[in-house]
């Protein structure tokens, strides 16, 4: 008999109730939850006179709508204050086992706060109305976006109603080359697989590069499972996750701990699982990587030139990225590092938290923006990333070199707040996505890491981190 | 949610791949807190020539003349076509809210992001995957013919071209029945309330520090 996947032990162990086709009743652990796409599931709530199935399940904060800067004045757009305090009403009513307003010490970005404070632990079922819940797979917990009617019906019934997956096992073995991080290696397989390659998947990451990664690293990557379509990423818990874990406020306390980790040790993809797809990538050939277009698949190694049309035979591809040249006002046969950028952008719920802040720091140090870079904004993922690079002086590091140093909050990777690009713009950013108009209408995204970020403020171009 | 039967509608054609949520409905309109009003800003920075804010009113802006929404032929569409990976990027409800009340209730594809292809269901807007090839065909009739229809049919799962040529389409019985009967999934699901406090019960035993 065929073992079974850890996405397999996670899914079977949260089903309430089976249909013969196999629809099924998913009981939820963790719900996640920000201002934008849970004030129309409270209120289907109230219009069916309905109440919060388990509260307690319920971890929120504002993030996408607060400002980074002169939170003394508050919210200045009226219509982002409304759903801000929207959100305070609901929690209010409807309760929750932590919630952090804005500004609040701790407030941040949801898919860091979860994290850090012990909210995401390994074996869960974790749901958030955002697609890059899929970040807390980094942890061995199935999380995964949801709509807002999904929102309510977690609210209303702790369950889903969903179907199993199919399982993708995404397998990097060796050693990286310095300057080579957990984005280049997100970004590398989104290059390979397409961002529809992970579509109607569960996908398991694998193999020693992955093992190596920190805790911060996996939650980069299972943060990118989405952009590769995949609903969910995974990594197995280790010694790593305990680690990481351990003595934060709402992991086991001492007397489940050991059990808990007992339990968290079986949640393994056994030796004979089958997977519907494998897909393998040597880590000691993955460069560092930068988008050029406006999907996460239009993405090259630093050393490489943007693409030629007319050297593609397929018509829809050739449209595609003509397309995304128009739009990106680049030319065919560019080389990367010759691209100039007017702004950088080092947060977002990819690469926002410590390790991230420590990375760029450690290229900035001593040295400062390019006269030609426009702005350099710095918003760490939340308070309490926020104070730790505050005590190691990294926000001085960031201010000598002429960078901005802001409040927690998702800020530019989706502009919802003030901090945005102008029209034809272009920016290095550490964020997830690079869709036309994602960081302001009309600008113009280049995903890179946080490393590559900060070395791209630094020269004003796109440079190769591992000559730094 | 409306029930959804059958229909026979204009056909809108969205010709290009990778069609992402940020551009069905730009960030700045998920501001709202209501679920309604969407439809004036759906494909918001392809269909007019200025930037688009929250409450504008859309009738006196400029429009971008060569989008399909904006062209006469296609006034009145009730099905969208377009190509692969339609709906990937976010989990923002509002891209199916504001296709809905634009006044699409079908979007066909070679094939959709799962996030955006859930959350269609619950609101009365039928995702119909079919092949590269007959999405090709339909492109191609489209094209061809001003006043393209097709009729969709829920109880057969078919579509039907103006020619009489079907194809069949899937559907989980589940979807299926709640969109006929236009039906509260969460009523459905609190039918079994019994069943899921006795799997809370059983799971908290087992793993008591995840109710902590």
């Amino acid at each position: 008999m065929a073992g079974k996947t850890l996405y397999d032990k996670l899914w079977e162990s949260h089903v309430v109730r089976e249909e013969s086709d196999g629809t099924c009743l998913l009981y939820i652990d963790r719900h996640l939850m920000h201002e934008v796409t849970s004030p129309q599931a409270f209120e289907g709530l109230r219009l069916a006179g309905r109440k919060a199935w388990r509260k307690e399940s319920v971890v929120a904060n504002p993030d996408h709508n607060t400002p980074t800067d002169h939170w003394d004045e508050g919210i200045k757009d009226p219509i982002s204050r409304l759903q801000v305090e929207t959100l305070d009403a609901n929690i209010r009513d409807f309760g929750a086992l932590v919630y952090f307003p804005f500004k609040h010490a701790n407030q941040g970005i949801i898919h860091v706060i979860g994290p850090e404070n012990g909210t995401t632990l390994p074996g869960m079922t974790v749901v958030c109305g955002d697609s890059h819940t899929s970040t807390h797979g980094a942890f061995g917990a199935l999380a995964f976006g949801v709509g807002t009617s999904e929102v309510e019906h977690v609210l209303a019934t702790q369950t889903l109603v969903g179907k199993r997956s199919k399982r993708m096992l995404i397998r990097v073995d060796g050693k990286v080359s310095p300057g080579v991080t957990a984005k280049d290696i997100a970004l590398a397989i989104i290059g390979r697989i397409g961002t529809a390659g992970g579509t109607g998947y569960a996908v398991e990451f694998g193999g020693s590069a992955i093992r190596d990664l920190s805790m911060e690293g996996r939650m980069t990557l299972c943060n990118m499972a989405i952009e590769g379509g995949a609903r969910a990423g995974l990594v197995a818990p280790d010694e790593k996750t305990f680690e990481y874990l351990k003595g934060r406020q709402f992991a086991p306390k001492p007397g489940d701990w050991e059990k808990a980790v007992a339990y968290w040790k079986t949640l393994q993809s056994d030796a004979n699982a089958k997977f519907d797809a494998v897909v393998e990538l040597d880590a000691a050939a993955i460069e560092p990587q930068v988008t050029w277009g406006t999907s996460p698949e239009q993405v090259l190694p630093v050393g490489g030139r943007v693409p030629n049309p007319a050297k593609e035979k397929d018509a829809q591809k050739r449209a595609g990225i003509e397309r995304a040249l128009a739009y990106m006002g680049l030319k065919a046969d560019t080389p990367i590092q010759d691209i100039k950028i007017d702004k950088v952008f080092i947060g977002s719920c990819t690469n926002s938290r410590i390790e991230d802040l420590r990375a760029a720091a450690k290229i900035t140090k001593g040295r400062k923006k390019a006269a030609s870079v426009k702005q350099v904004l710095v918003v760490p993922g939340s308070g309490q990333v926020k104070r730790q690079a505050e005590a190691e002086g990294l926000d001085k590091i960031f201010i000598d070199a002429g960078f901005e140093w802001r409040e927690p909050g998702c800020s530019m990777c989706l502009a919802m707040n003030a901090d945005r690009l102008a029209p034809g713009e272009r920016c290095a950013s550490t964020s997830n996505r690079n869709f036309e108009g994602r960081q302001g209408a009309g600008g113009r995204t280049h995903l890179v890491s946080p490393e590559m970020a900060a070395a791209a403020a630094i020269a004003g171009h796109f440079v190769d981190i591992r000559k730094q | 949610m409306k029930a959804f039967k059958s229909l026979d509608g204009l056909v809108c054609p969205l010709d290009r791949a990778n069609v992402d949520t940020d551009a069905i409905i730009p960030k700045q309109f998920l501001k709202s807190i209501k679920r309604s009003g969407f439809g004036p800003y759906l494909f918001d920075e392809w269909r007019y020539a200025d930037v688009g804010e929250p409450d504008m009113d859309c009738s006196k802006r400029p429009l971008k003349k060569d989008f399909v929404l904006n062209q006469p032929r296609y006034q009145g569409a009730q099905i969208l076509l377009a190509r692969d990976n339609f709906g990937c990027g976010s989990s923002r409800e509002h891209a199916p809210w504001a296709i809905e009340d634009y006044g699409f209730r079908v979007v066909i594809a070679p094939s959709f992001a799962d996030i955006f292809f859930g959350n269609c269901y619950k609101n009365g807007v039928l995702p119909i995957v079919a092949s590269p090839a007959i999405v090709d065909q339909l492109f191609r009739e489209c094209a061809a013919q001003k006043g393209y229809k097709l009729r969709v049919d829920l109880e057969t799962q078919t579509v039907r071209n103006p020619a009489g040529e079907w194809f069949q389409f899937d559907i989980t019985p589940h979807r299926k029945h709640c969109m006929l009967n236009g039906l509260d999934e969460i009523g459905l699901t609190l039918q079994h309330a019994d069943e899921i406090k006795a799997f809370e019960a059983k799971h908290k035993a087992a793993q008591p520090w995840l109710f902590a």
